[in-house]
């Protein structure tokens, strides 16, 4: 099912592709030995390296490096055994050397995808064409004082990993599931937090249109969206502005844009004749960065288990249908409590109710997957108490909101309250001979016609029971004492 | 008493030891004859307090048993060397004030070995020239006289002008340098010491003012041969903090001060005796000191580095590209000159404007043009296929013989008025000798070798080694000095 635009003159296909800069967790800064502490006070994450002081010189962390190799394992990429840093060069108050230190044509990851999940049950695969790792730069404040910039450098050099993609993205949809897979393996990993809001996932979007069958069209380049709603947003917007102006008989020219996420639009920044002339050349005071094998092996072992891989696990291990093992794997916290819940029991069950009960919960409280006030070795307990006849599913209802609310076992639960299923023939037996006493006036509607009545017995039954008569069985014996 | 200043550090760590004198009284000779010998404008900023201080420590450090190899010498130290709480400027007008919070690896080393700082030396802008003329704190003048005309301004060479200019006036028993393509090596002909560039890696590059990052290298000059070797293995090895720093063990160089030369295999390169070009009274001293080392059992060898005349348009493109870039870092932003403007370009303009010469201005414009879009490919990275080119040459050559012997300028030191000091084209023809071997990044130490006969001034040698082989170019060092009639002492323009 392919996305497309219908303008006043036909249909518009658009190409999209998605530079993404992510904040490497590392506890040093790639080239300089200072901290990289998030919200910490203005200037005191710094080094004199980062505050380009004459005479400082970087030295590569190597930390930053691992976890560029090991977001490269999770991107399906080429390791680049041998990796250059490169300076670009440009004025800026909060780029202090004058540069920033980056790779140009000799990244440290190349050629790489992921394969995104869409609704429609479609999977895609998307292209990566490079991972390199640069330098962050400082933040300007302009609310600091009425006349005066100030300068915070506490997360210049600060190491990032930029992942672009190929212009493989066709839909909106299709980059807001590229992000999110992105997200998930980086967190997964543990080589970056993926927090957008707070700016340690930052996307840059490519998008251009062109009609079916036609060459692609020229690209605007969207900067620095920071949610993966705005990103689809602006993509939309864009797509359908480059519509309406190639329709209108103008052109769209190769430039840089702005999303205003208030407005929902996005505006011209500067095109490619203002465009800044980079003049990359590779650092002198940087050798080039090599690796070596018995570092890349022992990386590739201590990979942890990915998405891709936990999915399909889960889809094989525990017969989960694809949608199912999907949503549990997208966020590894939400997998290890599927894991701990499931190990030994009825992991469909289990996933149900993660997915159902254990969400709406969760959503309500506002708290993660890590806070959840139900311990998954009381989740998996409880889906066994339901499987051995000891409650119902309906009493289950009762004991999970015990169980959210107390935090006790099921089993604590079940033996406080009594909630415990009555499987007692006779017992059931004498409740139905009860009810259907009490109303000889109904018995005789039934007795007449009016077999929709049956319901009604049961559920007087069912109350009388305080819910705990098996359902089955007290369906059963009401429908024999009513025929008999 | 002899005249504490006249002496070589090896003469003074024996002093020193016999308890002759105290590293006080060597630095209070010292300061006195700084002070007589201001008009040589060889030091940017003197620091006496400092100097006295660490002196009298050293003093304390000797009698405890705890003496380094450099203990209680003093020492002057060229302005781009940052050295915590003393003013660094490179010479510059835009590093304005700046007084660095740490101390660079080399100064670092030679204070941990002993050494007494002086003061801080003149230079070129950013190390920018090859006679000490683009400093903004005004020339150096060579304490040498030319004998036709002794009143002439001679310069010293640049850009370690002040360091050489100190150095030969007994205003400091040795002082750092640096040398991106020369600039240890030309002053330290002009003004007939021993300068030495030692194997790009083999000093850390950590707290020097950078001008160009892969030509840079920290060196020594002093009077001996033999003071170089002691310096040298001060200042000299592995720096983690520098990555392209090597790692490898410092030998002790005195020892290879053999002064035996049987067998060695010495290259004489043809490109560099060019018909034009190079002073008759240069050459004389070269062929020479050639035929003394022949005499002496070492083996002479013609040799041809073919790409030798492509070596200075490439150090042309390559030098000014790094600089281009290096130099970014001073905007006004975060320390030295600020020249406010009304928004934070015309702040950029005004403080670059007036902070930076206009040598420097000159190679940042070119750097900048070389590594724009369309240049890079035909300027920069060309220049980078002929640095390999010569490298290959280099290595070649290396086979055949053990050092290459070549002059270290083309002339002697000349005035500061004359004509060709305000043509920026014949300036940089000073460096045609001197940057092959930087573009290689290979050892060369410039050593005294004789006098020209016309004006009496001195000219020095090239011995230039292959990687790392810094003992062999000292051990040829030192027997061209001992077999050279070269006075150790200047007719001083200072002092006396």
């Amino acid at each position: 099912m392919s996305y497309i635009i219908k303008g006043e003159t036909g249909d518009w296909e658009i190409v999209v592709g998605l530079e993404v800069h992510c904040e490497v967790i590392s506890k040093a800064k790639l080239f300089s030995g200072a901290a990289t502490t998030f919200g910490a006070e203005a200037n005191t994450q710094v080094s004199f390296v980062d505050a380009g002081f004459p005479g400082m010189l970087p030295v590569i962390n190597h930390e930053c490096v691992e976890q560029a190799v090991r977001t490269g394992f999770g991107l399906n990429a080429t390791i680049n055994k041998k990796s250059i840093f490169a300076r670009k060069n440009y004025y800026y108050a909060d780029l202090p050397n004058g540069y920033q230190i980056s790779q140009s044509d000799h990244p440290i990851i190349s050629d790489g995808y992921i394969d995104v999940d869409l609704e429609n049950g479609e999977t895609r695969r998307i292209g990566i064409e490079r991972l390199h790792l640069e330098q962050d730069a400082g933040k300007l404040m302009h609310d600091q004082h009425p006349s005066k910039t100030f300068v915070d450098l506490n997360r210049a050099g600060v190491a990032l990993m930029e992942i672009v993609s190929r212009p493989d993205i066709r839909s909106p949809e299709e980059a807001g599931a590229y992000l999110r897979k992105l997200r998930s393996i980086v967190r997964y990993i543990g080589s970056c937090d993926g927090n957008m809001d707070e700016g340690s996932m930052r996307c840059d979007a490519n998008v251009s249109v062109h009609r079916p069958g036609e060459p692609f069209g020229t690209r605007a380049e969207i900067k620095n969206v920071n949610s993966i709603r705005f990103v689809m947003q602006a993509i939309e917007y864009e797509a359908m502005r480059q519509v309406e102006l190639i329709e209108s008989g103008g052109k769209v020219v190769q430039e840089t844009r702005k999303f205003d996420s208030v407005k929902g639009e996005t505006k011209s920044m500067r095109s490619k004749e203002t465009a800044v002339d980079y003049r990359y050349f590779y650092d002198p005071d940087l050798i080039p960065l090599v690796l070596d094998d018995a570092m890349i092996e022992r990386l590739r072992k201590e990979m942890p288990e990915l998405p891709d891989a936990k999915k399909k696990r889960f889809i094989e291990d525990y017969g989960l249908p694809a949608y199912d093992a999907g949503q549990l794997v997208a966020e590894k916290e939400i997998a290890n409590y599927f894991e701990a819940a499931a190990k030994g029991h009825d992991a469909k069950k289990v996933a149900n109710y993660i997915m159902g009960d254990l969400f709406a919960v969760l959503n309500k409280q506002g708290k993660s997957i890590t806070e959840s006030p139900v311990k998954p070795e009381n989740l998996g307990r409880m889906v066994d108490l339901i499987n051995d006849g000891t409650i119902s599913s309906r009493i289950a209802k009762d004991v999970f909101a015990f169980m959210v609310e107390e935090g006790k076992t099921p089993d604590e639960i079940v033996e406080e309250k009594g909630l415990k299923q009555v499987t007692d023939t006779s017992a059931i037996e004498k409740m139905v001979d009860e009810v259907l006493a009490a109303n000889p006036d109904k018995v005789a509607e039934y007795k007449g016609g009016k077999e929709k009545l049956l319901g009604w017995f049961v559920g007087q039954t069912m109350r009388a029971s305080q819910g705990k008569a098996n359902p089955a069985m007290l369906n059963e014996l009401v429908k024999k004492k009513l025929d008999a | 008493m002899t005249d504490l200043v006249e002496l070589t550090i090896a003469e003074a760590l024996d002093g020193l030891a016999k308890k002759e004198f105290s590293a006080v009284e060597l630095t209070q000779a010292h300061l006195k004859e700084m002070e007589k010998a201001r008009e040589l404008n060889a030091y940017v900023l003197e620091t006496p307090e400092i100097a006295l201080e660490r002196a009298k420590k050293s003093d304390e450090r000797r009698a405890a048993g705890k003496a380094g190899k450099m203990e209680g010498i003093p020492v002057g130290m060229k302005d781009l060397y940052c050295t915590k709480g003393v003013r660094t400027t490179a010479c510059s007008h835009i590093l304005d004030g700046f007084v660095p919070p740490y101390e660079s690896t080399v100064s670092q080393k030679l204070e941990d070995e002993g050494s007494v700082m002086l003061g801080k030396t003149n230079m070129d802008e950013f190390a920018m020239g090859t006679a000490n003329l683009t400093s903004y704190y005004g020339a150096v003048r060579n304490p040498y006289k030319d004998k036709t005309n002794p009143d002439k301004f001679l310069i010293p060479g640049g850009s370690s002008g002040g360091s050489a200019a100190a150095v030969a006036a007994g205003l400091c028993m040795a002082a750092t340098g640096s040398d991106t393509g020369g600039s240890i090596r030309t002053p330290a002909s002009f003004c007939g010491i021993v300068g030495c560039k030692p194997t790009y890696g083999r000093c850390s590059r950590w707290g020097m003012v950078a001008f160009a990052s892969s030509l840079d290298q920290a060196g020594t000059m002093t009077r001996t041969v033999r003071d170089t070797a002691i310096m040298l293995e001060a200042m000299a090895g592995f720096d983690p903090k520098d990555s392209t720093s090597a790692n490898v063990a410092v030998p002790n160089y005195e020892k290879a001060l053999t002064g035996d030369v049987k067998g060695l295999r010495i290259g004489i390169p043809r490109e560099y005796n060019p018909d034009k070009g190079l002073n008759a009274d240069v050459r004389h001293v070269w062929e020479q000191t050639a035929e003394k080392l022949k005499a002496a059992g070492a083996e002479i060898v013609d040799i041809s580095l073919p790409s030798t005349q492509y070596a200075l348009p490439t150090y042309y493109l390559i030098a000014p590209a790094e600089a281009s870039s290096n130099l970014a870092r001073y905007d006004g932003v975060k320390y030295g000159l600020r020249v406010d403007g009304n928004s934070l370009d015309e702040m950029y303009t005004n403080t670059r404007t007036e902070g930076f010469g206009k040598e420097v201005k000159r190679r940042i414009m070119i750097g900048t043009c070389i590594l724009l879009e369309g240049y890079y490919e035909t300027c920069y990275l060309k220049a980078q296929k002929v640095r390999r080119l010569l490298c290959h040459e280099f290595a070649e050559a290396y086979k055949k013989v053990d050092v290459i012997l070549a002059p270290a300028a083309p002339e002697t030191a000349f005035g500061k008025d004359d004509d060709s000091t305000s043509d920026p084209l014949k300036m940089q023809l000073y460096d045609v000798f001197t940057v092959p071997s930087s573009l290689a990044g290979l050892p060369a130490v410039c050593v005294p070798a004789g006098t020209s006969e016309v004006n009496g001034l001195p000219i020095g040698l090239q011995v230039i080694g292959n990687s790392f082989q810094e003992e062999t170019i000292l051990r040829v060092a030192g027997t061209i000095e001992a077999m050279s009639d070269m006075p150790i002492r200047p007719l001083r323009v200072g002092g006396k």
